[in-house]
């Protein structure tokens, strides 16, 4: 077991480890990278509070994630904490870090378009979504659904890679 | 926070959130026998994500029907140890699957309704209500794009495909008109800003089934006075055969987990 979080400065040695969580279905990137933490806070009783932010309502890695982040904080010596869900308000992908992002694309998954979409725009429109590889707008859906709610499937009509996009929600 | 309601406001609120979480959860089950026989890959995917999302929805909204009910049941017991008249989903979603056009039917129907039901909710006197709302109606945007953009492609496809999902359409538009039946629990929600009124509801559905409707080259049903009332828990014979695949696991090894 590795020593217990600093009493000065635990919120922040706290958050530390939290960067150290790897998304379960995204391994290039942290649940901070992700936004998906929402605030790290301690309460006068001294228990630690973390808050975590479900990207989808059924995504089975919501469980994942939570787990995993008793573990880090266990092993880590956070003392005692707890880990609350946060709905509201609700996840949007704009809270993808700029390092998020960046991770994102690199890893070859287009990071989403910014802002969120409108409901208009999420039934009507397509805004175009440029290829990971090469860099081509010339691409094309393939399904709406990938392989976790929140991708959708492309392929590339350029260079002929098919490729994911992290929807904008 | 709003204080938790208690006796009769409780009894109201429990009732209603289930008659919410059962449309979710029993719609969810039907598509998930979708899995592994979809007609392409991709479909499979689809269905089977929407699916996961309504069953998100279900587990959030029994979750806090059970913290009103305050009888110690939570979203397992909820889901897997009710009867069927204790089941208050509108008989719609309980409807066979059919073939994949009369799948995308009935998901088109019910996406539009939870879409403009979620959107007014979402600013609901209720914090949980409006949390829930909120953050389901973006996902229920997705589910509408999916099962509209292929209602379009299969009633503006061929003549074979359009004359199958304008039977399914014709089959299922009967069961619309319990979504929007107000009742007394659903009028005494919407008194206390609950939930938004049905008939503002359904205006808004109306406009946008019409839409989808004449971009799909497909004839709206003429609406018939309905005689279903599963939002009172008077259930077709089908979700008795749902109930019973969807609970066996646990009424055979009661407290059974992964």
């Amino acid at each position: 077991m590795s020593a217990a979080l600093p009493a000065d400065g635990r919120v922040e040695a706290a958050w530390k480890v939290l960067a150290s969580v790897d998304d379960p279905e995204i391994p290039a990137l942290s649940i901070v990278d992700l936004g998906l933490v929402r605030f790290v806070a301690e309460r006068p009783d001294g228990t630690l509070e973390v808050g975590l932010s479900p990207t989808y309502v059924g995504c089975p890695a919501t469980e994942v994630i939570r787990e995993s982040v008793e573990t880090a904080l266990s092993k880590a010596g956070a003392g005692a904490f707890a880990v609350t869900q946060v709905l509201s308000p609700a996840w949007s992908s704009d809270w993808i870090t700029v390092d998020g992002r960046r991770k994102l694309d690199a890893y070859g998954i287009v990071p989403p378009d910014r802002p969120a979409a409108s409901l208009r725009e999420v039934l009507r429109g397509n805004r175009p979504v440029g290829c990971p590889r090469c860099r081509s707008t010339d691409t094309e859906c393939v399904s709406e659904f990938g392989s976790t709610p929140c991708k959708s499937l492309y392929r590339c009509r350029a260079c002929l890679e098919p490729f994911e996009y992290f929807k904008c929600i | 926070m709003s204080a938790a309601p208690s006796g009769a406001a409780a009894q109201d609120l429990f009732r209603f959130v289930l008659r919410l979480g059962d449309l979710s959860l029993v719609l969810g089950q039907r598509l998930g026998e979708w899995v592994g026989h979809a007609p392409a890959l991709e479909e499979d995917l689809g269905l089977a994500n929407v699916a996961l999302d309504l069953i998100g929805q279900a587990r959030l909204l029994l979750t806090y029907a059970g913290e009103i009910e305050a009888k110690g049941r939570g979203e397992d017991e909820l889901a897997f140890l009710r009867e069927h008249g204790d089941y208050f989903n509108a008989v719609l979603a309980e409807q066979p699957n059919g073939d994949f056009g009369r799948t995308i039917v009935r998901q088109v129907l019910i996406d539009a309704f939870q879409l403009e039901l979620y959107e007014r909710m979402a600013t609901s006197t209720d914090e949980r209500l409006a949390a829930i709302a909120a953050k389901s109606v973006k996902e229920v945007r997705y589910h509408l794009r999916y099962s509209s953009d292929w209602l379009v492609r299969l009633g503006d496809g061929t003549e074979a495909s359009n004359a199958r999902v304008q039977a399914a359409l014709e089959a299922l538009w009967p069961y619309t008109v319990e979504l929007f039946a107000e009742d007394e629990l659903d009028r005494s929600m919407a008194d206390r800003g609950v939930a938004p009124r049905l008939s503002d509801v359904q205006a808004a559905w109306s406009a946008r089934i019409d839409a989808i409707l004449a971009a799909a080259t497909l004839q709206r049903p003429k609406d018939r006075p309905h005689a279903w009332h599963g939002k009172r828990g008077q259930h077709s014979e089908h979700l008795g055969y749902i109930l019973a695949e969807m609970q066996h696991l646990q009424r055979t090894y009661p407290g059974a987990r992964w």
